[in-house]
């Protein structure tokens, strides 16, 4: 057992083993461990959004000098459980004008397209839904897919307010993946490759943002910042923009299909942090010195997955902190923040990156 | 990041294609306000306001009232700003049977004016915050008012609605521990608002989106009738306080808060210095207050009006707000007019946030800071 915690490589290892005794044809196995994956994602996709809303509104609470949740259960930790059962039990509206189909369908868009993504995730060595050797690019694809999500929600729901923030989403999400890709792809300059399993292996002597000078630094700020903007959160949050638009694209979703909505967003912000901690923070892979054999060894104590939801965890907890500390900006600041700043600094990034790879000038070969 | 500028180039007026509603029921109009905006894209190209949606005919209901039963009803105009609004109420009373009111209820309706502009500015700047996206400064505001909210409670029991001055004076003098209180509430406020400075004024968004955005010029602020921090912020250095002054403030030594630009930047500004010179007037008069003394005058049980016109004119924190009192020797007034502050500045609205952008129209709301049932009445 503690070894499978320090080596859950080993775990899936055993339990293929397992598979293949009672199962024994090759392609059962393949489907169970598909089928076990697919209820394993599901069960933490639904834990994950109901611990981030927690979180959130911990944070919120003592930033705001309040203490957040505290009613219901030890320090209101099950107040998300609560809430859930609440929109669970809510009635469904559907406004009369509303395209009927569409508007069911967008939710689903929105929560499939973050479902999918965190199956790219290396949790763990091996702890991966999918391992695929373009994984990079088929996350940045897929989770572009939730754009569409929330254009047909404030489409079809006929919604004046909705309308308005769905053309918002539209221009800032898609403007901001640029840079977003843009800021990755310069990391993937220095690892090589575009498979996550791959690009935290190439972290094994050093983080890719200090190892890669400046440069690394600088995209991980573009990306930080361009993610918060893919994800809606303040001070991008114009798609929404509560005191604007009431409550942007899904003014008019309720009970179930706006906690679709809700837990994509938290699922997303999760995803981003992970990418993030993934490509820049390497991963699951523990920090360490070179040269420092003991000091290497503490931090190995901690195990790999450890390491990886506590990298995640901090950055999670930097975009929660952007939430409460910053007001929005304007739809056109935001435009002009990107097209003007952001994407431009992203490029020369990229160009200056391409430049140290090429030179071979980065730290720690 | 370039300055902010409103549209150049919007469609033409006649361009009839995206109306909106904003209100009576939306987060940002802080009230019942509706607004029908007209839109191209994010552009406002023009807002109509209507109004109504709490018209409870106060101005009628006077008319049926004695002068100290009308008292109450002053509270649920600018209902942030109920202290201020009873004195001028109760000052037009005065006026009418020409009572002398004693100094130290003189004092404690100065401390509580200032007392309530404070509490209703940072309720703003909370406001203000929670409009501009940024919901934690909405909490600091609140946490800050409920100091002054404490107070209140101890000195006439209500919160909101005070129902303090009466015809006179004030209806009792206060707790024991009021100077006390106060002047703690002083000490804890100064470096708060140091502390508002941090969270919000510095924010390089806020500033960006503030600045020159809804510029509203001296000669719009004069013709449309604004006053208080609206007009201020546009560089015309009008306070009732000052220029037609009342009850003891000739004795306190301030200044009026005054910017030139006009912008949004400029009213938030204006807003955030009030409150330190309010602070000041608060020192002084908690120097100056007869330690003990009565704090109502000597009147007659049944007021009867005399006949006659008469005026009351007070700065609330939004504005002036001013009673026009007619009376017919009968204990309720023939007719009472209130000039509310809001109803000028919100006038104002429409013409600045032509060419701006949806966001920006709840900015200018904001800082223009409107109180429906002021305007409504």
């Amino acid at each position: 057992m503690g070894n499978w915690i320090y080596h859950p490589d080993k775990f899936v290892a055993a339990l293929t083993e397992w598979l293949q005794q009672i199962l024994g044809h090759p392609l059962a196995v393949e489907l169970a461990k598909m089928a076990i994956g697919a209820a394993a994602l599901a069960g933490f996709v639904s834990v994950l959004a109901m611990a981030l809303i927690y979180v959130e509104r911990k944070v919120a609470g003592h930033m705001q000098q309040r203490l957040g949740p505290m009613r219901v259960g030890p320090h209101g930790i099950l107040q998300t459980v609560a809430d859930s059962l609440k929109l669970l039990a809510k009635e469904e509206i559907t406004p009369a004008d509303a395209d009927q189909f569409i508007y069911n369908l967008a939710p689903l868009v929105c929560f499939v397209a973050s479902f999918v993504s965190l199956s790219f995730i290396p949790f763990a060595p091996r702890i991966q839904a999918v391992n695929f050797n373009v994984g990079l690019l088929f996350l940045l694809g897929v989770s572009a897919v939730g754009v569409l999500g929330v254009l047909a929600a404030g489409w079809s729901s006929n919604n004046k307010w909705s309308l308005l923030g769905a053309m918002r989403a539209g221009a800032q999400i898609l403007s901001y993946e640029l840079s977003a890709t843009l800021a990755l792809l310069s990391v993937v300059l220095f690892a090589g490759s575009v498979d996550f399993a791959q690009i935290v292996e190439s972290q094994r002597a050093g983080w890719w943002i200090w190892r890669a000078p400046v440069v690394g630094l600088v995209a991980f700020v573009i990306y930080t910042i361009s993610s918060t903007a893919e994800c809606n959160r303040t001070p991008f949050d114009i798609v929404e923009g509560e005191s604007e638009l009431t409550a942007g694209f899904h003014t008019e979703y309720s009970a179930m299909k706006f906690a679709m909505f809700f837990l994509s967003e938290f699922v997303n912000i999760f995803i981003v942090c992970a990418v993030s901690a993934t490509v820049f923070l390497g991963g699951w892979m523990p920090f360490h010195v070179g040269g420092f054999a003991g000091l290497n060894r503490c931090f190995d104590l901690l195990p790999p997955w450890a390491w990886f939801f506590g990298k995640v965890s901090a950055l999670v907890f930097v975009v929660m902190w952007f939430r409460w500390t910053f007001p929005r900006l304007r739809v056109d600041q935001l435009m002009h923040f990107e097209w003007k700043y952001l994407m431009p600094l992203a490029l020369t990034n990229l160009a200056a990156g391409a430049v140290l790879v090429t030179a071979g000038l980065y730290l720690f070969r | 990041m370039t300055q902010s500028q409103p549209d150049p180039a919007p469609p033409a007026p006649d361009y009839e294609d995206y109306f909106i509603n904003m209100g009576p029921q939306h987060p940002s109009t802080h009230g019942v306000l509706r607004l029908i905006v007209k839109l191209a894209g994010e552009t406002v190209l023009g807002i109509t306001p209507h109004l109504g949606f709490v018209h409870r005919g106060i101005e009628k209901m006077a008319e049926a009232q004695t002068a100290v039963q009308f008292t109450h009803l002053t509270d649920r105009l600018d209902y942030l700003s109920a202290h201020i609004n009873n004195w001028a109420w109760v000052m037009a009373v005065e006026q009418a049977l020409g009572v002398e009111v004693p100094e130290r209820a003189e004092y404690i309706r100065i401390l509580m004016a200032e007392l309530t502009r404070i509490a209703s500015h940072q309720l703003w700047w909370g406001v203000f915050g929670m409009d501009m996206g940024a919901f934690t400064p909405f909490l600091y505001g609140f946490r800050d008012r409920e100091k002054i909210n404490d107070i209140f409670e101890k000195t006439c029991g209500a919160r909101l609605t005070m129902n303090y001055m009466r015809v006179g004076g004030v209806v009792q003098d206060v707790e024991k521990d009021f100077v006390s209180d106060t002047r703690a509430f002083v000490a804890y406020f100064r470096p708060i608002l140091d502390e508002y400075d941090t969270l919000l004024s510095g924010n390089i968004i806020i500033q960006e989106r503030t600045k020159g955005v809804g510029i509203l010029s001296a000669a719009q602020a004069k013709s449309y009738g604004c006053t208080g921090p609206a007009l201020r912020a546009s560089g015309v250095n009008y306070d009732v306080r000052k220029n037609h002054p009342y009850g003891l403030y000739p004795r306190m030594d301030f200044q009026t808060a005054v910017a030139t630009e006009g912008d949004s930047w400029a009213r938030y500004q204006v807003r955030l210095e009030e409150m330190r010179q309010s602070l000041r007037i608060i020192e002084q008069a908690l120097d100056q207050m007869p330690p003990a003394g009565p704090v109502r005058a000597k009147v007659p049980s049944v007021i009867r009006i005399p006949p006659g016109r008469y005026l009351s004119r007070a700065e609330a924190a939004r504005g002036e707000i001013a009673f026009f009192l007619v009376g017919d020797g009968k204990p309720t007034p023939y007719r009472v007019k209130i000039r509310s502050p809001g109803f000028s500045n919100l006038a104002a609205i429409p013409e600045i946030v032509k060419g701006w952008r949806v966001a920006d129209m709840v900015t200018v709301l904001s800082t223009f800071d409107v109180v429906m049932p002021d305007i409504d009445r």
